[in-house]
């Protein structure tokens, strides 16, 4: 986030500063203090999460930076995405990640083998896709303000109508997409299950397929 | 000024409400499961029939010494109570307790998200205080917990979808508002999902397989001693307010009485969250444990589907009265 905003700073050039004049970039609001702190407190987090060696560390970091999300979410008035981002990524996603981590392994302390040799493409590939998406972002939104004193951009009902009228194609063709995951997830598990009995035994594989 | 000093009352009475509410419900518990037991329960601190045994308990609580286990992760096991408890504190602020802007904490827009949401964020610190007291009870524990929270979230979050979209709003003053007295019986399968949902959330009997003390000593608070544990015990009393509350907010109609709810309103959630809470407690002792297998199962094999059917049932009845 802090780093979208500055490089958008940076990048934008005269566009920018021109909104920036009307809206009184050297005196900025409380809102938009809270937001870069919000921001550069997410960022913290995120680095962490990838660079920490304890590996429910940086689950536990996750939840700071997802939260941090949600909250800059709400700073923008979308306070529905920031409660569904908090709802599913905070409450489910992570205490997921949680779950299959103190399923296989999770020592306390320091994981020496928690480091990959691929840090550096990873680092890479990570500067590039942000400098993609604060691209993609600063030339759709250059100009745009938020009006924080009128009624909420984003609450649910504006989010609901527009979901469902401007956006209505996208959100279908997503939660299709979703569903072909969890059914490809549903046969790789099942089909794993039924070549891990074969071998072990003819009785044990005719039940499985029984069962099904 | 009058905003400033506006909002500090009403965080002031959610905080008391927060402290005392807990506290009530844990001392219910002791007379109620000592008289369905044919035994009179804590009878001597106080004086009379041992109302303050529960203050007696905080202060043997707060005199005991803090013990953080050598092998545990230390900043983790000491973080754990408060993110355990804190979101409860967060939810009481967005229940209504009776009709009008002024009888709510903090009116949120998205209501039954944020409480829900903020819900599952208490799990996580069941989940910290597992995996770091370093004890393998405890990580038995925390597994059940994010297992259990895995399953029930979900049936939960459909049935209150259900009253969403029967009252055509997700703030839950707006969802009284709207409220008529035959959504009682059109909503009661969710009611009771939800509700059942938010028990195994709760990890209360007879879903405490977390904790289940006569196999894995008592789950993710195996290590805890003190003030820790004791706020480990606030969270849960807490949770059942908190679950009583919200179920009858969001399908027992809430300050809606049978007679008119002129004034009377918050006595009428009052009411209906007490019975609750004594529903809460006459399970505990009913019911023996279910077994994680049949945990797993009631939630996916009976919930769920429960759940998308009373969804289809709404949405069905939504369609052909309007």
């Amino acid at each position: 986030m802090t780093l979208a905003a500055s490089a958008g700073l940076l990048a934008a050039g005269p566009t920018t500063r021109a909104a920036a004049e009307t809206h009184g970039f050297l005196s900025p609001t409380g809102v938009e203090i809270a937001f870069l702190l919000v921001g550069l407190v997410t960022f913290g987090a995120a680095l962490v999460t990838v660079t920490t060696r304890q590996l429910v560390h940086a689950a536990l970091w996750l939840v700071v930076t997802l939260g941090g999300l949600a909250v800059e979410y709400l700073l923008l008035t979308a306070e529905f995405i920031a409660w569904v981002q908090v709802l599913i990524y905070v409450g489910s996603v992570v205490v997921l990640l949680l779950f299959g981590l103190m399923l296989t392994r999770a020592p306390i302390g320091r994981s020496p083998d928690a480091d990959s040799g691929n840090c550096w493409a990873a680092l890479t590939v990570a500067v590039a896709a942000a400098a993609a998406l604060v691209w993609v972002v600063v030339d759709a939104f250059r100009t745009t303000w938020i009006d924080l004193d009128g009624p909420a951009a984003g609450s649910t009902e504006a989010t609901g109508a527009s979901l469902f009228q401007n956006w209505v194609l996208p959100f279908e063709a997503l939660s299709v997409l979703l569903l072909a995951a969890l059914v490809g997830a549903i046969v790789l598990s099942r089909k794993a299950k039924a070549d891990a009995a074969t071998p072990a035994g003819q009785d044990t594989g005719r039940d499985t397929e029984g069962a099904r | 000024m009058n905003d400033v000093l506006d909002v500090a009352l009403r965080l002031l009475v959610v905080f008391v409400v927060f402290l005392t509410f807990p506290l009530v419900i844990g001392q219910t518990e002791h007379k109620v499961m000592a008289h369905m037991q044919g035994r009179l329960g804590p009878m001597y601190a106080g004086g009379f029939h041992g109302w303050a045994q529960l203050i007696a308990d905080g202060v043997k609580f707060a005199q005991k010494e803090d013990v953080v286990p050598a092998g545990a992760d230390r900043r983790i096991f000491q973080l754990a109570p408060a993110v355990a408890l804190l979101p409860y504190l967060l939810v009481l602020l967005a229940i209504p307790i009776g009709p009008g802007e002024g009888a709510v904490g903090q009116l949120i827009d998205a209501g039954v998200f944020f409480v829900l949401a903020v819900m599952g964020v208490g799990v996580l610190g069941s989940l910290m205080a597992g995996w770091a007291s370093a004890n393998k009870f405890s990580l038995l524990g925390g597994l059940r917990t994010a297992a259990q929270l895995l399953a029930y979230e979900l049936p939960m979050l459909l049935t209150a979808a259900s009253v969403a979209m029967a009252a055509g709003t997700v703030s839950l003053p707006g969802i009284l508002d709207a409220f008529e007295w035959w959504w009682l019986p059109w909503q009661i399968v969710g009611a009771i999902v939800f509700f059942v949902a938010g028990l195994a959330e709760l990890q209360r009997p007879p879903f405490d397989m977390p904790v289940a003390d006569s196999e894995i000593i008592f789950g993710a608070y195996t290590e805890y001693t003190g003030l820790r544990f004791a706020l480990f015990l606030l969270a849960e009393y807490a949770g059942i307010v908190v679950l009583c509350g919200l179920t009858t907010v969001l399908f027992l109609g809430g300050w809606h009485g049978p007679w008119g709810a002129d004034g009377l309103g918050w006595v009428w959630t009052l009411l209906k969250t007490a019975v609750l809470a004594f529903l809460v407690i006459w399970l505990r002792v009913t019911y023996p444990r279910l077994r994680e297998d049949q945990l797993q199962k009631l939630s996916w094999t009976l919930l769920v589907p429960l759940s998308l059917a009373q969804i289809a049932l709404t949405g069905v009845v939504k369609v052909v009265i309007r």
